[in-house]
Parts: C-alpha cells; sequence; structure tokens
C-alpha cells in the first residue's frame, strides 16, 4: 500500500538545520521556516507560524455582525474588501436579505479592483524575489491609480471596511466610474510591458520553469487552491463554481494551466489580471440605479443554525463558517483561509530544490502571512 | 447524486447516522467512531468521491466538542457536511482525516491548539500557532485568561 505520508519529516539528530525567517525579505512577512540543508539542497522544510496570531475568531464571537467586518480586514489585507463580502454575504444569506442590484454590481466591481491591486503588488514582490529589481518600481506605479480609486471613494487605500450586512458604507464617488475606465485603458498597455520584462526574460524563465511541480491530485488533497491551484489544473474558482454578488451576470474565463510549476502559477495570475479587467469593463458602465443598502435593522440577529459562505479571495477560497445561537454576536465564527491551505504544500513540492528555489516556489504561492495565523 | 441519494448511501454503510435540517449543504452527524471507515468511504467510492476538504472547523457546543467538516467532490460537484461530537470535555479524542485529505492535517493542529481536541493516528499533533507551554485552549467556551476584558 502506498503510504499516504510519504512526505512525513523524520528529523535526525546530525541535520543540518536553519531557519529562514521571521524576518527574511522573501518570506513576505514574518513566516519562519525551519530548513534541513544538504550542501545548498533542502531536505525537508518545516513552516513554523503564529508570529502575528492575533486571535480574531475569539475576539469575533464578542462582537456585532457590524463589528466583526472591521476585524476581517486585518487577516487578508490584499483582498480586504472579498473578506468583508464574505461576512455580509453570509450574514445576508442568513437573514434572506436580498440587497439591490447596485450593491452587487458595486461590490463586484470592487473585489476585481482589489484582486487586480493584488495580483499587480504580487507580481513586483515576486520579480523582486528573483532578482528584477525594476518589476518592484513597475508594479507599484501600476498599482497608485487603483489605490487613488480607492482613496477618492472609500477614503483609505488599503483596508477599507467598506461593506456592511446589508450594502455599503456610502455610495460611490461621481468620478468612480470614470476613473476605472481610464486606469483600465492606461493598464491595458502596460501588461504587455511587464510580459516584455519578466514573462520572456530568460533568465526568468530558466528560474521557473519546471521547479516546484505540483499536481493536480495534491493540489485538491492538500486544499491547495486560487491562482496556485489553478496552475495545477484543479478547477477551484469559487467565482465560476458557487457565484455570488454579480458573477453570474459577466461573461468570462477560469484561467487553468496544467503544468503546476512556479511558471505556470506565473501565467494563471498574468490571465487573471486581463480577466479581472474584462470583468469590470462588463460591469463598470452598467451599474443599476438605486439605494446603496439595504433597510436592516440596527441590532442584527441571525436566527439559530449554521450558515457558511464562500468566495474567490485574490489567493484562493476563504470561507466564513458562522454558527448562531440567535444571539446579536457569533457563537462561533470560523475563517477558512486560503493560506493556510496554501503555505503547508511547500515541503512537498520544495524538498529537494536549492534555497534559491525555495525562494522562487514560496513567492509563486503568494502567502499573505497574517491570513495564515489570523 | 442528490442529497436523498446520498442520505441512502451513507445510511447503507454505517448506522446510527442523524441528518438534521439544514437549508445549505446535506449535514451528516456521524458517530464518532465510524468517522474514518464513512470519510474513507466517501472519498474512495466512484459516485460519492468527496476528494476536497474545503473546511474542518472544531466547536465548542457548551456540554460537547464537536469537530465539522465541509465537503465537495470536484467532479460530481455536490456537497456535504459531516459532524462529530463527543461528551468527553476531559479528553476529547476523535480520528484523524489527515490520511484521507491532506489538508485536514493542519487543520486539525488548529483545532488541538484552539480546543485541545486530540486526534489518533495524527502524525504530528502539535500547537499550530499559540506558544508551545501555552496553558488551556483558548477558544472554549470556559476558557479564563486575566487578560479578557468582559464587556
Amino acid at each position: 500500500m502506498e503510504d499516504v505520508f510519504q512526505d512525513r519529516i523524520i528529523k535526525k539528530s546530525d541535520d543540518y538545520i536553519i531557519n529562514m525567517g521571521p524576518q527574511h525579505p522573501s518570506t513576505h512577512g514574518v513566516l519562519r521556516l525551519e530548513l534541513c540543508l544538504q550542501g545548498e539542497t533542502i531536505k525537508y522544510i518545516i513552516p513554523h507560524c503564529g508570529y502575528i496570531h492575533r486571535g480574531i475568531e475569539k475576539m469575533c464571537e464578542k462582537d456585532t455582525y457590524q463589528q466583526l467586518i472591521h476585524l476581517t480586514d486585518r487577516f487578508d489585507y490584499l483582498s480586504a474588501h472579498i473578506n468583508n463580502e464574505a461576512v455580509c454575504l453570509a450574514v445576508e444569506n442568513a437573514l434572506g436579505i436580498e440587497v439591490p442590484e447596485r450593491v452587487k454590481y458595486i461590490r463586484t466591481i470592487l473585489a476585481e479592483l482589489n484582486r487586480l491591486a493584488s495580483h499587480q503588488l504580487w507580481w513586483c514582490a515576486f520579480g523582486m524575489d528573483l532578482g528584477a529589481l525594476t518589476t518592484f518600481f513597475y508594479g507599484l506605479r501600476d498599482r497608485e491609480p487603483i489605490l487613488d480609486i480607492f482613496e477618492e471613494s472609500f477614503g483609505s487605500r488599503l483596508i477599507h471596511s467598506f461593506n456592511c450586512p446589508g450594502g455599503l458604507m456610502n455610495d460611490i464617488h461621481p468620478n468612480f466610474q470614470k476613473r476605472i475606465k481610464d486606469f483600465i485603458k492606461y493598464f491595458r498597455k502596460k501588461i504587455p510591458e511587464y510580459d516584455h520584462l519578466l514573462t520572456d526574460n530568460i533568465i526568468f524563465m530558466n528560474r521557473s520553469k519546471g521547479i516546484g511541480v505540483l499536481s493536480k491530485e495534491d493540489a485538491i488533497s492538500y486544499g491547495v487552491t486560487g491562482p496556485s491551484g489553478r496552475g495545477s489544473g484543479f478547477m477551484c474558482d469559487v467565482r465560476k463554481h458557487h457565484p455570488y454578488s454579480a458573477y453570474p451576470k459577466v461573461d468570462f474565463k477560469e484561467i487553468l494551466y496544467t503544468e503546476g510549476d512556479t511558471f505556470a502559477r506565473y501565467k494563471v495570475r498574468i490571465g487573471e489580471m486581463w480577466e479581472s479587467m474584462n470583468i469590470l469593463e462588463q460591469l463598470v458602465d452598467n451599474i443599476p440605479s438605486g439605494d446603496y443598502t439595504a433597510k436592516m435593522k440596527p441590532i442584527i440577529k441571525l436566527p439559530a443554525g449554521d450558515y457558511f459562505q464562500r468566495v474567490e479571495t485574490a489567493r484562493g477560497e476563504l470561507g466564513v463558517y458562522i454558527i448562531s445561537d440567535g444571539n446579536k454576536t457569533p457563537y462561533r465564527i470560523k475563517f477558512r483561509s486560503p493560506n493556510l491551505s496554501n503555505l503547508f504544500i511547500i515541503n512537498k513540492i520544495a524538498s529537494g530544490y536549492k534555497i534559491a528555489d525555495l525562494v522562487a516556489i514560496n513567492g509563486s504561492l503568494d502567502l499573505v502571512i497574517p491570513d495564515i495565523d489570523r | 447524486m442528490n442529497n436523498e441519494e446520498l442520505k441512502e448511501k451513507i445510511n447503507g454503510w454505517v448506522s446510527g447516522v442523524e441528518f438534521p435540517e439544514n437549508k445549505q449543504y446535506l449535514e451528516a452527524i456521524v458517530p464518532a467512531e465510524s468517522l474514518h471507515k464513512l470519510a474513507k468511504l466517501l472519498k474512495d467510492t466512484s459516485d460519492t468521491s468527496f476528494d476536497y476538504l474545503f473546511c474542518l472547523s472544531g466547536v465548542d457546543y457548551g456540554k460537547q466538542f464537536g469537530v465539522v467538516y465541509h465537503l465537495e467532490s470536484t467532479t460530481l460537484k455536490h456537497s456535504l457536511v459531516l459532524k462529530v461530537k463527543t461528551d468527553n470535555r476531559i479528553n476529547p479524542v476523535f480520528d484523524t482525516v489527515c490520511d484521507i485529505w491532506r489538508t485536514a492535517e493542519w487543520h486539525e493542529r488548529e483545532v488541538f491548539d484552539f480546543f485541545g481536541i486530540k486526534f489518533n493516528n495524527h502524525p504530528d499533533l502539535r500547537r499550530i500557532f499559540l506558544d508551545d507551554n501555552w496553558v488551556g485552549f483558548p477558544l472554549r467556551k470556559d476558557y479564563k485568561d486575566d487578560f479578557i476584558i468582559e464587556r
């Protein structure tokens, strides 16, 4: 019988152990990877997390549903809007509230802008991990217009807490649509520049092709979702398979690659940037008029029961599991964070490669550490 | 496979399964001793093939501890929620499912970390987020800490 724990780590006393992190720049946060080395080759990797654990699930048990929205921003801060939306959708579905069409459209637009901004930041950091410093400036330059749109409409640039159960905190700024259209026009010219700079670069290709191969079976079994899972051919796009908000109304492709290596994960994210712009173009001119929020009672009490909501963040599938006992605070709330599952594949796919390859693989998984620790 | 067929299938495999009302997913409360057997059958049988565990949560129900498994089949697109519960609050133990769905290994470590629920045959059951010498299990409802402010 095949051993299912074939990647199980067996420590020996004479192993040569070196720590990568928790302050290593390429772990993108306070993540510690315990590496066992033989020369420069990695024998095994033990990830240690918890350096930024804040006990958000425990805190949420004391907060009302309006209050806990603001905590959800803080786990995957690059998909802050999508995290908000997940909780709002769970609460709305539990109460049986139908939000106005306008809200659905604006939420979807914001989610896609968020995804674009997140992928841009990933692109620039990934390039930098592999030694291409120019990408960092290109990426941040092009991310700035999105943050400006956020700032103009919601008053903050990164974590905006713009959702509330029932709708949005406020209406959008009059310039909102025009600025998005300007941005799309601008950014459509820029992605070919990205390809020219990094995708077609021979050094980059050698560093990423065939490195860190993840099979489809492993992706499903380990629960690797998002662009990292889709690079292995795992059809896991929640927007497509369990549509929410305005996604049923838009026409978009699920980007799939089957190679499963670092380069495939890279290509998925580049493809998703194009798709995000397609979705934005379909929605931005058609925002229906109406209220920006449904009528809600000031105190929200969910009927007793279990509620689950799945959404697609920039890094994979986020699940919100609420158990309510009929009070104004959740009895138990659990966040299924995409990054926790995505992180622990790393021993399987990076063992046997060099440390420099680990940096590439880690970058291609696009981890956000506060989302792992919560 | 629709919910009625799934119910029939599960009842054919193990006895003592309850199906409480749940609007969203089909929910099955499974006796703790038959969890591993049922999970293995659900994954390996071709017309159920639940190959994707998308959420594993520990819950403190007050008098009981429980673990909730959200399952989906990536090929057949149906979903199922399994629940196991135990009355033993001193030493709650369930069987691990991390040999069936590998992602469970770290989610079970998280459940152990927050609730103190142990998993039989787990290869590496340690705390995942908290310090190794942390006292108590913070997501239990009876957890006391001097730094928690009551409001």
